[in-house]
């Protein structure tokens, strides 16, 4: 607990003339699960995206703790290694696993490439690795050599959660992971998610719509209204005894089953 | 630690909610609470239904979020304010010193019992196989058949699963341990056992605050009462 | 003769002009430079269509010279319409002579093929390439291709070898093989049968690539490490035949399969048409 993996400070982005979002500062400290919640369009995506370095703040910055080079700021690394440091120490696990999975190639190669990419070239090794990581999601093993386009939308998130966490992450961004899936499959991703971020100390930005997903995975919330943040804390006190306006009408909102 | 020195320090606490749906009306519950608890002490929460025990209870374990005051904890031989903490801090003091045993379970999808119980322990680094097997003592012990333990408790009955949910907040042997209506729907066979854990507990050392409905496991369990009083109601606000 | 007088009057020598012919030079330069960099160019129109060698001849049309001897190959022959025609093309505007054999020529403009005599200092060998781009089939977005080569980010090219084995039990990409140059970029050795790549590595002739339709050159300095991609427990490895040339006997060559009559009786010969001629 020396120092915080990423430290957001004072991060805003605009659009033209429109503000998704403004003034965002916070700080992720390993192992910690971050959830960013709001109605559509409140700017969760772009605050990921930013935090991320997939687009560039207009104003504020943005600090990780690399393993082993100090810590870096994100936006003023070198393409070459923040492409690096996304696919060795980060994880980006997209709505839509067709953004994030190759839909062309086998599932197993899928899991592979973040391994190859760093220079794995026993192909045997590479196999039994994508293996593991296939019963690890819960797909069967003799699905490995089928193409995710033959997958069902639950499993294609699975392979996208693989191919991500493969590497070894320690900071993984989730968009919405069990966004446009079904109950009970997003159950189990749920539940396997959870299961993953503990056993591997992994630290996460999660973003989500859905309350019931954040209280479940998350430790800690930051409510975001109109790009701007209006009320942070611990996940079960933000939702038990929300404070903020937005933020108590949220709640009221979900419907109890 | 010493007996003598508290484990669990409250002075001045307020607490109020604030109902921006209905203009902002404010309604104070908890105004100018103070008690310690020291190891070895269960301090039980007395007073009428709406004077705030369970809001106490919750503000205790940083659910609520205390206007003002201090909410002390010793943790490692040094007192750890609660009031106002980072998220880290309290999230350090929950998972190493502070039980919390809701009335309810919080139904985890597809998690079998046993799982739902070792995980307390399996996040503070214990080794699977020991958690499993103290999860499963746990269970036996409170009376929830072998069959049951490798399905996920959605399906239980009340009290089943109140009682695994006691489980778990029992399997770390918290030196702080906060209990809101621990037996409620237990029958009388399951109850003792419940009562007999808290004092077990109690007896090793545990600091244990509690809110006991049924007299007889107040009686039983509780070494000190402590009244809460319901707040004055604020002027110009009628009840 | 009238004709050629015709030939000389109306284009310019080697039928570019020297502009052109300077700005795919100072390419090759860089291309040299930066062995397996592909160098964007501004290809001309070729009175012929892409496909049949415009990246090469325009490669050849600005490296030749009134001393050099041209030889021209496509899959191994001398002696296919296109070899003939490009041949002849040159002989015309670059007034050069020609040869058939490996050994005399100073250039050799191939397609599909390296010649199975060993190249020596001071040859040149000229590629026709179809698609310079080896990542292309993995990645479709040419801004995407370049960052990937700029940042050596070659993960993908490995995951085609990768599911090339999964699929069919082995690496089973005979032609157009990516491989290493230099440490540094994956190249096309444009669609060369596998067997050839071998030739590639560290040979003592300068390789250059040109690729028409797409306007870009690439080049491999003499004497550069040239590695087939693979994997530790699937090493590349080139084809084998249990049968030797029907018409040299050479068990060391390129063989093309031949059916010779109604009945499907197969033969084995010599791709390399030069190289067989010699043995026999």
């Amino acid at each position: 607990m020396s120092a915080p993996l990423l430290s957001a400070r004072g991060v805003t982005k605009r659009f033209g003339g429109r503000i998704a979002c403004r003034d965002v500062s916070f700080d992720l400290w390993p192992g910690e699960v971050l959830g960013i919640v709001g109605e559509s369009g409140s700017g969760k995506t772009t605050l990921l995206n930013c935090l991320a370095g997939r687009l560039l703040p207009d104003g504020g910055s943005v600090a990780y703790e690399t393993q082993s080079a100090g810590t870096v700021d994100v936006h003023h690394l070198s393409e070459a290694r923040r492409r690096l440091l996304a696919r060795t120490e980060w994880g980006f696990v997209n709505q839509d696993a067709r953004d994030g999975l190759r839909m062309g190639v086998s599932a197993g190669a899928n899991i592979g490439e973040r391994l190859m990419a760093v220079g794995a070239r026993h192909y045997g090794d590479i196999r039994r690795e994508a293996v593991d990581w296939m019963a690890r999601v819960e797909i069967d093993a003799d699905r490995l050599d089928d193409r995710p386009t033959t997958y069902s939308g639950g499993m294609r998130q699975r392979l996208q959660i693989a191919r991500n966490l493969v590497s070894k992450p320690r900071l993984v961004f989730m968009d919405e992971p069990t966004g446009g899936l079904d109950v009970s499959v997003q159950a189990r991703i749920l539940d396997l998610l959870r299961g993953l971020v503990e056993g591997l100390h992994l630290s996460a930005v999660l973003v989500t719509h859905d309350l019931g997903v954040a209280r479940l995975l998350t430790h800690r919330l930051m409510v975001m209204q109109g790009g701007a943040v209006v009320e942070q804390g611990l996940t079960d006190q933000v939702l038990d005894d929300p404070q903020d306006a937005y933020t108590q009408m949220l709640v009221a909102s979900i419907l109890p089953v | 630690m010493t007996s003598s020195q508290p484990a669990l320090r409250v002075c001045g606490l307020a607490k109020s909610f604030t109902v921006h749906a209905q203009g902002g009306l404010s309604l104070p519950v908890l105004c100018d609470v103070s008690l310690s608890v020291s190891p070895g002490e269960c301090l039980a929460l007395v007073g009428p239904s709406g004077a705030g025990k369970s809001t106490l209870l919750r503000s205790l374990y940083g659910n609520y979020r205390a206007d003002s005051g201090s909410i002390r904890v010793r943790q490692d031989n040094i007192w750890t304010e609660l009031v106002g903490a980072e998220p880290r801090t309290v999230l350090d003091v929950r998972h190493r010193t502070m039980g919390f045993v809701s009335q309810f379970l919080r139904v985890i999808p597809r998690v079998s019992a046993v799982d739902v119980v070792a995980e307390p322990l399996l996040r503070r680094g214990t080794d699977a196989d020991e958690a499993r097997r103290r999860a499963e003592f746990l269970l036996g012990m409170l009376g929830i058949p072998a069959r049951l333990w490798s399905l996920p408790p959605a399906t239980f009955s009340g009290g089943e699963q109140q009682r695994v949910n006691i489980a778990r907040s029992l399997i770390v042997d918290y030196p702080i341990l906060l209990l809101d209506e621990p037996t409620a729907s237990l029958d009388a066979a399951n109850r003792d056992g419940v009562v007999e854990l808290i004092r077990q507990r109690r007896d090793a050392g545990a600091a244990i605050v509690g809110i006991f409905h049924d007299t007889y496991v107040r009686d039983a369990v509780a070494t000190r009462l402590h009244e809460v009083l319901p707040p004055a109601q604020p002027a110009g606000v009628s009840p | 003769m009238p004709d050629t007088n015709i030939q000389a009057t109306a284009y310019n020598y080697a039928y570019l002009d020297e502009q052109t012919k300077r700005m795919i030079r100072r390419a090759i330069l860089k291309a040299v430079a930066v062995p397996g960099y592909q160098v964007p160019f501004g290809g001309r129109e070729m009175p012929l269509p892409y496909g049949w060698g415009t990246g090469g001849i325009q490669v050849t049309a600005a490296i030749i010279g009134r001393d050099d001897t041209l030889k021209v190959i496509d899959q191994g022959a001398d002696d296919t319409t296109n070899a003939v025609s490009i041949r002849r093309f040159f002989a015309k505007v670059a007034e050069v002579a020609t040869t058939t054999h490996t050994e005399e020529a100073t250039v050799i403009q191939t397609r599909h093929r390296v010649p199975e005599t060993p190249l020596t200092d001071g040859q040149i060998l000229v590629f026709q390439v179809p698609i310079p781009e080896p990542l292309r089939m993995l990645e479709p977005r040419e801004t995407e291709t370049r960052t990937l080569h700029a940042l050596s980010e070659y993960g993908v090219m490995q995951v085609s070898l990768y599911e090339s084995i999964a699929r069919h039990g082995r690496i089973a990409k005979t032609y157009n093989y990516p491989v290493m140059v230099n440490g540094r970029y994956i190249m096309s050795p444009s669609p060369i049968p596998k067997f050839d790549n071998p030739k590639l590595d560290r040979s003592a002739a300068l390789q250059l690539y040109g690729a028409g339709r797409e306007k870009r050159i690439y080049a491999v300095p003499p004497h550069t490490p040239v590695k087939s991609l693979d994997f530790d427990d699937h090493p590349f490895e080139i084809e084998t035949w249990t049968e030797c040339c029907a018409l040299c006997g050479s068990k060391e060559s390129f063989l093309d399969e031949m059916i010779v009559d109604d009945t499907g009786k197969r033969l084995f010969v010599c791709s390399d048409t030069d190289y067989c001629e010699s043995r026999r």
